[in-house]
This record gives structure tokens, C-alpha cells and sequence, in this order.
């Protein structure tokens, strides 16, 4: 009988800790920059540190980086559906 | 050919793979349900970008921020623990669970003193104070209480399935080679992060 057991990449503790110093960087980042007016990039910046944020996370904590291709597959699919929403959304929205 | 016999009947087939596919394919479930809740903050705080402005600076930026840390410490705690484990120290992965759930703990603190803060200045859904208040500024607390609240009671489960991994470490039903449940728990812990990662700067960080 052929089980898929124990296929896991072990992460050591190191890059872990690298992880999580580079979000709290992040965060302190997107908090100073937060209080700098930057008027119509505010949003966008505060959006694209959230998003390396989201990738660390993905990528290391939730061990996607390690993992079979179908799981990568899984996750583009999911997230350009979310992205299907929001544009086809947003068409409807403004040009009502 | 009896030998044979018996590793068939000792072996319990597992599928960790699927395991957390499963996992995973709930998780995108959740993502969709937030997504839609951000699907709505996006159109609200288009329709009203001034009032969602001022709604948003009466948020307190530090206990945000502040939860903000415990949450991405909470999530490096949980990796730890899987690490732990995986290296047959069962000791410190349960160290590390345990002090995951302080932070959650921690997080849910906060999330009182903040809302009981709000409560009492009368912002809260359907308060006088508020629905006095111009559309936006309505929406832009609705979708806070809303949203936070919901990823609150998402931290509460959160806590509660660490809970139970603990207790199943504990009783060597999880081990250095058989940890595929407190792996879909450490996925959960992350996506309740990973949401709180964009709430933050969201309601947090409109300046």
C-alpha cells in the first residue's frame, strides 16, 4: 500500500525568525508611511505592503514555497477569482 | 507471508497530502467570505472616501498596530511549534502553542478595550451617535464592527482548535511523524493573520 506520508520539507527555525523580523519591519513601514500624507498613493502603498506581507506569509508560514504544484495551482485560481470579483464589480459600479 | 499480514493490519493508511488540500480548499472558502466583506469596503469607501476618512481617524492607530505585532508574533510561535515537533521536541512545541494562544489572548483583550471604548463614546450598529452621523460614516463603522468582529470570532475558533492540539501532543495522538493536524491548525492561525493584514491598514491606516 503506497501512502504519501512524511513528504514534508522540514523549515528550520532560522528563516522563520527572518520571516517575522521582515513583518515587523513591514509593519513599521506601513504605519510611518501612514502618517506621511501622500495623498492617492496612500492607499496603494499601504495595499502593496500588505501584499509582501500576505506573500511571507504564504510563501514560508503556510509553507505554499515547499509544497506540490497543485497547491500553487489551488491558490492562483482562487485568487483570480477574487480578483474577477472585484473587477467585474467594480465595472458595474462606475459605469452604472 | 505473515509478516506481510500483520504490517498490512498495523498500517493506518493516511493521506497528509490530502489532508491539506482539505485544508486548504476551506481556507479558500474563507478567503471568499472575506472577500466579499472587503468586496463591499471597496465600494463604500469609493462611493465615500472623505467620510470613511474621518470615520477612520477615530480608530485608535496603536492598539491596532499593536495587534497588529501580536498577531504576525502569534503566527511565528505556530511555525515554531510545527518546526519543534518535526525536530521530536515535543517540549518546546507545546511551549510555543501555549504561548500562541497568550497572544490570541492578548488580541481579544484589546479587541474589548477597544470596543468597549467605542461603545461607550455610543458608536456601536444602530447607536443614536452614529446613525445621527452622515451614510459613509455609518458604513465605515458597520463594516469595522462587521468584519473585525467576524475575524475576532475567527481568532476564538483559532484558539480553540490550538487548544485541542495541545491537548493532542500531550497525549502523543500528534508526533514528530504523524502532525498533519496541528499543520491544517497552523494553516488556520495564518489566514486569521493573514486577513488581519489587510484590516489593519484598511480601517487602521486611513490617515
Amino acid at each position: 500500500m503506497q501512502s504519501k506520508e512524511n513528504h514534508n520539507h522540514q523549515t528550520g527555525f532560522g528563516i522563520y525568525i527572518v520571516v517575522w523580523l521582515a513583518l515587523l519591519a513591514l509593519t513599521s513601514i506601513t504605519v510611518t508611511i501612514a502618517g506621511i500624507s501622500l495623498g492617492k498613493y496612500t492607499l496603494f502603498i499601504a495595499l502593496l505592503i500588505a501584499a509582501i506581507k500576505s506573500a511571507l506569509v504564504i510563501n514560508i508560514f503556510m509553507h505554499i514555497k515547499f509544497e506540490e504544484k497543485i497547491f500553487k495551482v489551488f491558490l492562483a485560481l482562487s485568487g483570480f477569482t477574487l480578483l474577477v470579483i472585484f473587477i467585474l464589480t467594480f465595472v458595474d459600479f462606475i459605469y452604472r | 507471508m505473515s509478516n506481510h499480514h500483520d504490517t498490512a493490519i498495523h498500517h493506518v493508511h493516511r493521506d497528509d497530502v490530502g489532508a491539506k488540500m482539505g485544508m486548504w480548499l476551506f481556507l479558500f472558502t474563507e478567503v471568499l467570505l472575506f472577500g466579499g466583506m472587503f468586496l463591499v469596503y471597496a465600494v463604500y469607501r469609493y462611493q465615500y472616501p472623505d467620510q470613511f476618512h474621518y470615520a477612520a481617524m477615530e480608530l485608535n492607530t496603536t492598539v491596532g498596530t499593536l495587534n497588529t505585532i501580536i498577531l504576525l508574533t502569534s503566527s511565528l510561535t505556530v511555525a515554531l511549534a510545527i518546526t519543534a515537533l518535526q525536530k521530536g521536541n515535543k517540549f518546546l512545541s507545546m511551549l510555543m502553542i501555549f504561548i500562541t494562544l497568550v497572544f490570541a489572548l492578548m488580541f481579544m483583550v484589546n479587541k474589548y478595550f477597544e470596543w468597549s471604548t467605542k461603545f461607550s463614546h455610543g458608536i456601536y450598529p444602530g447607536s443614536k451617535e452614529l446613525l445621527e452621523r452622515p451614510n459613509g460614516q455609518i458604513l465605515f463603522f458597520g463594516l469595522y464592527y462587521v468584519m473585525t468582529g467576524l475575524h475576532g470570532l475567527h481568532v476564538l475558533v483559532g484558539m480553540f482548535m490550538l487548544s485541542f492540539m495541545l491537548y493532542l501532543i500531550m497525549k502523543n495522538k500528534i508526533s514528530s511523524d504523524n502532525y498533519v493536524k496541528l499543520e491544517n491548525s497552523g494553516l488556520y492561525w495564518h489566514l486569521v493573520d493573514l486577513i488581519w493584514i489587510f484590516l489593519f491598514p484598511l480601517f487602521y491606516l486611513i490617515q
